[in-house]
């Protein structure tokens, strides 16, 4: 029997066990929003968004126990209702596809390993992680970590679930660490720096005691003519003014350290999720790459026509080109990084893998766990 | 001692002299040691309740000796055990009386210090302390603190997914670990992750991190490093019952505070702890609680006033805050002396290791003191609060017969108790061989056979330190089984381990 929405678990082992016996593959979809990432597939789609809703939520433990097909934007709403945050800030890829926000799941964001700007300092959807249960490719309800914060026990399957994309197992439950929202934040900025000049800036700032939450360049071609260099410091009233002012102090070597009102900076912090100063036309790549290697990573892209966004200090960049993708590859290889193809149109994403190739060892290694989970390569569906 | 370990391979066992002359091929000198007499030193990690000596012990200085070790022993069908500074609470160096023991120690020069990326690259076998000495003059310093820091090896950090008091805030090893080198059982040698953040295809480094030594042999790990806070000062609070104290915790988190530390004593470990050290703990209250608060000079006397507060609200009897860095050590020096401290309680004591939900505290304390009449045996708490990381330390008598057993069994019961309540059989001493059979109270069969599985990926001939962390041994081949329909798999194609 073929379940077409599934709503509780078991109907997610169905699934599964149907598709193995018909042979078929699977592709495990939430709300969409990533959908233009990687290939197109030929594959039964196996849709998470009946698997809905909060299991728990224990605020005073930081714990959040919610179905993968949860929407995003609700989590984000419940949490803050206590004063509470994701503080891996994930985000909606929507907009950068030029869609409405607002169908990112909760499941889809882990999956995808999606971390916002204070990733630097809030750690990643791998680190948030604390358990799951899921469906293996074997059709095998398993679950893995547990419910509470600190956990050691058996091997930490949530870190491969966190950026697994659906390749190793259907997720029908996940265990967060949720943290509390920060009473207040601001934000600095640092008007007319340079690339160079821009991460040293960022790099100076976050090895200060200045407790700096999150810190992006926006180059000049990205904001009509000026570049900007902005810092959030967050935590309570006084903490937050005297880290502001040590910033000041700090980083007057670069330049006059000027305040940024709430809105501009809500707008400048949002931009980095909608990627809106890169254009709508371009294919758009995302490289993570050690801050210090930044400039290394995207410099025989200067002369063409590209533009980059620099978040993570430095550490994220997110590059809108028409370069050779063995370019731009090969470029941020030399600099020790790694760059993942994420918008382009469907003939270019057929053709260039959206994962940065990797070595020979960790491809079989990956390879291999992958059949751990999925022997028959039900979720191979040819995407990645 | 009741613990089974796999059997030995006898043929393993008869070709000692051929195995010795082959390491010493790997590595010349003294990185052998077969002499029945310095092998000793090596037979029991941190769990000193079980001792066996291994077959060898070889100590390589390089990872293209790692790799020729493992490579050889892979084809000779050779056990190995790894082991970083021989620290593990849980038993994971236990030797194999048929198995090579490999040690790290040699692996110990600090390879790079990048402070533009704030990042340290070590050899696994330096010393968890040792990075943080390394990066201190310029104001960093290496978070993960457990308490065996000036001895555990990075290595086995890696290995065991390290806390430490500090952890609520700044996390586990997990956290703060970048990339490593890595060898396999069959030699191949392995970069994962690297100097940047996130892996670009499954995040391997997250798996190998906690993985007991069952995975690979790590040989290089890349860190992150912090800039240390500007000032720390510490509050501490006595409270009339464990509720208040609770409660306490569960008001500072739900006020947005999280605290660098938060350590909480019950009145056994209070007592013992003030006797040892003398520090002016006061002994008329029935839990303990040191907060510390950390960052910018603001930001903590700020916070300080702000669980002031909380503390009074709850009932708190006394409160102290430190004024000067002397204080504050001196509230943390009870605290840090409360193992030995309950050790001259007793002869020997039985360190546990569960998290629970904190909310569950006063009905676990409980349901352990009962379980202490039961038994027989005294034990004492101190608690990672913040985190909900219980250490219960058992109080017994090894010359006494069946003692022992009875600290185990009561062990045992309270890490049920842990798991029944919603919590995990280990925070941060990991499964080892301490806690491998009660694996089933925590995982189904699925679950296990699933971790295995993982297991099959990275050793399918199941040579690195088997007999560590799952129950029972399956052969990889009769995990790999599927249920097959009309005698055909989906996708005959693709290749399959």
């Amino acid at each position: 029997m073929q379940v077409s929405l599934p709503t509780r678990e078991d109907e997610v082992a169905d699934a599964v066990a149907d598709a193995l016996r018909d042979g078929v593959r699977l592709a495990i979809v939430g709300g969409g929003s990533k959908a233009e990432i990687g290939a197109q597939v030929e594959a039964r789609p196996l849709p998470m968004a009946g698997l809905s809703g909060v299991v728990d939520y224990d605020p005073a433990e930081l714990v959040l126990t919610v179905r993968p097909g949860t929407p995003l934007a609700e989590i984000q709403s419940l949490v803050a209702d206590t004063g509470q945050m994701l503080a891996f800030e994930p985000f909606d890829h929507g907009p950068i596809f030029g869609q409405a926000a607002g169908r990112a799941t909760i499941g889809g964001v882990v999956a995808a390993a999606v971390s916002g700007s204070q990733r630097i300092s809030a750690l990643a959807a791998r680190d948030h992680l604390l358990g799951f249960r899921a469906v293996s490719g074997r059709g095998e309800v398993f679950s893995a970590g547990a419910k509470v914060v600190k956990n050691v026990t058996g091997y930490d399957l949530p870190k491969l679930a966190a950026g697994s994309w659906g390749r190793l197992f259907a997720m029908t439950e996940l265990t967060l660490k949720v943290l509390p929202h920060p009473r207040e934040a601001a934000t600095r900025v640092l008007f007319g720096l340079d690339d160079q000049q821009a991460i040293r800036a960022m790099s100076v700032a976050m090895g200060a005691q200045a407790e700096v939450a999150a810190a992006a360049h926006f180059p000049a071609d990205t904001r009509n003519g000026e570049s900007a260099t902005i810092l959030r410091v967050q935590g309570f009233g006084p903490s937050v003014a005297a880290r502001c002012a040590m910033l000041g102090a700090l980083l007057v070597q670069f330049g006059e350290v000027q305040d940024l009102s709430a809105s501009e900076a809500a707008a400048m912090w949002e931009s980095l999720r909608t990627l809106a100063p890169l254009g709508a036309d371009r294919p758009i790549w995302r490289v993570n790459v050690a801050p210090s290697r930044a400039c290394e990573a995207v410099a025989p892209l200067c002369d063409a026509d590209a533009r980059f966004l620099f978040d993570w200090a430095g550490g994220l960049i997110w590059i809108a080109s028409e370069a050779e993708p063995s370019v731009i590859r090969e470029a941020v290889s030399n600099a020790g990084g790694h760059a993942t193809l994420i918008r382009a149109e469907e003939g270019m994403r057929a053709r260039i893998p959206a994962f940065h190739p990797p070595a020979a060892g960790i491809a079989a290694l990956e390879e291999r766990i992958r059949r751990a989970f999925d022997p028959a390569g039900l979720f191979e569906t040819g995407r990645f | 001692m009741s613990l089974s370990m796999p059997p030995s391979d006898q043929t393993t066992l008869s070709r000692r002299a051929e195995i010795v002359e082959a390491l010493r091929a790997i590595v010349p000198g003294e990185g052998v040691i077969d002499d029945e007499e310095c092998l000793r030193p090596y037979e029991s990690d941190g769990l000193t309740a079980y001792r066996q000596p291994p077959l060898v012990v070889v100590l390589p200085e390089t990872t293209q000796q790692v790799s020729r070790v493992l490579a050889w022993c892979h084809e000779n069908r050779v056990k190995v055990v790894p082991r970083g500074a021989g620290t593990s609470l849980s038993g994971g160096a236990l030797p194999l009386a048929d198995g090579v023991l490999l040690g790290l120690g040699k692996f110990n020069r600090v390879l790079d210090i990048d402070y533009e990326d704030r990042l340290v690259v070590v050899q696994s076998g330096v010393t968890n302390l040792a990075i943080t000495r390394a990066v201190e003059d310029r104001g960093f310093y290496y978070a993960p603190d457990p308490s065996s820091q000036i001895a555990c090896s990075i290595g086995g950090n890696v290995a065991e997914n390290s806390g430490g008091v500090h952890c609520l805030k700044y996390g586990l090893t997990t956290n703060n670990v970048l990339g490593c080198e890595i060898v396999m059982m069959d030699g191949e040698i392995l970069r994962i992750g690297g100097r940047h953040l996130d892996p670009a295809g499954l995040d391997l480094l997250g798996v190998v991190v906690g993985s007991e030594g069952l995975l690979g042999v790590v040989t290089e790990v890349t860190v992150r490093i912090l800039p240390r806070p500007q000032t720390a000062r510490a509050l501490l609070i006595g409270f009339p019952d464990v509720e208040s104290a609770g409660q306490c915790v569960a008001e500072t988190i739900a006020q947005g505070i999280i605290p660098a530390g938060m350590e909480m004593m019950d009145r056994p470990a209070i007592h013992a702890a003030e006797a040892f050290v003398k520090v002016g703990y006061p002994l008329d209250v029935e839990a303990l609680l040191i907060v510390e608060l950390d960052g910018s000079a603001a930001e903590c006397d700020h916070l300080i006033g702000e669980v002031e507060m909380i503390a009074r609200r709850n009932k708190a009897v006394s409160i102290r805050a430190s004024r000067d860095e002397e204080e504050r050590a001196a509230f943390w020096a009870g605290r840090k002396a409360a193992f030995p401290a309950v050790g001259r309680l007793a002869p020997d004591y039985y360190c546990m290791d569960g998290t629970i939900p904190r909310r569950r505290l006063p009905d676990v304390l409980e349901r352990m003191g009962a379980l202490s009449v039961k038994y027989g045996l005294a034990v004492a708490n101190v608690f990672h609060a913040g985190d909900g990381n219980l250490h219960p330390l058992i109080l017994y008598d090894a010359n006494k017969p069946g003692e022992l057993e009875r600290a185990e069994e009561f062990g045992n019961d309270i890490l049920r108790l842990c798991v029944e309540v919603g919590g995990v059989l280990t925070g941060e001493h990991g499964v080892g061989v301490e806690k491998r059979d009660l694996m089933p109270v925590m995982f189904s069969e699925i679950d296990l056979k699933q971790q295995q599985r993982v297991k099959c990926a990275f050793d399918p001939e199941l040579l690195l330190n088997p007999g560590k962390v799952f129950p029972q041994l399956h052969r990889c081949a009769e995990l790999g089984r599927m249920h097959v329909h009309k005698g055909e798999l989906p996708f005959p194609h693709l290749p399959r381990f």
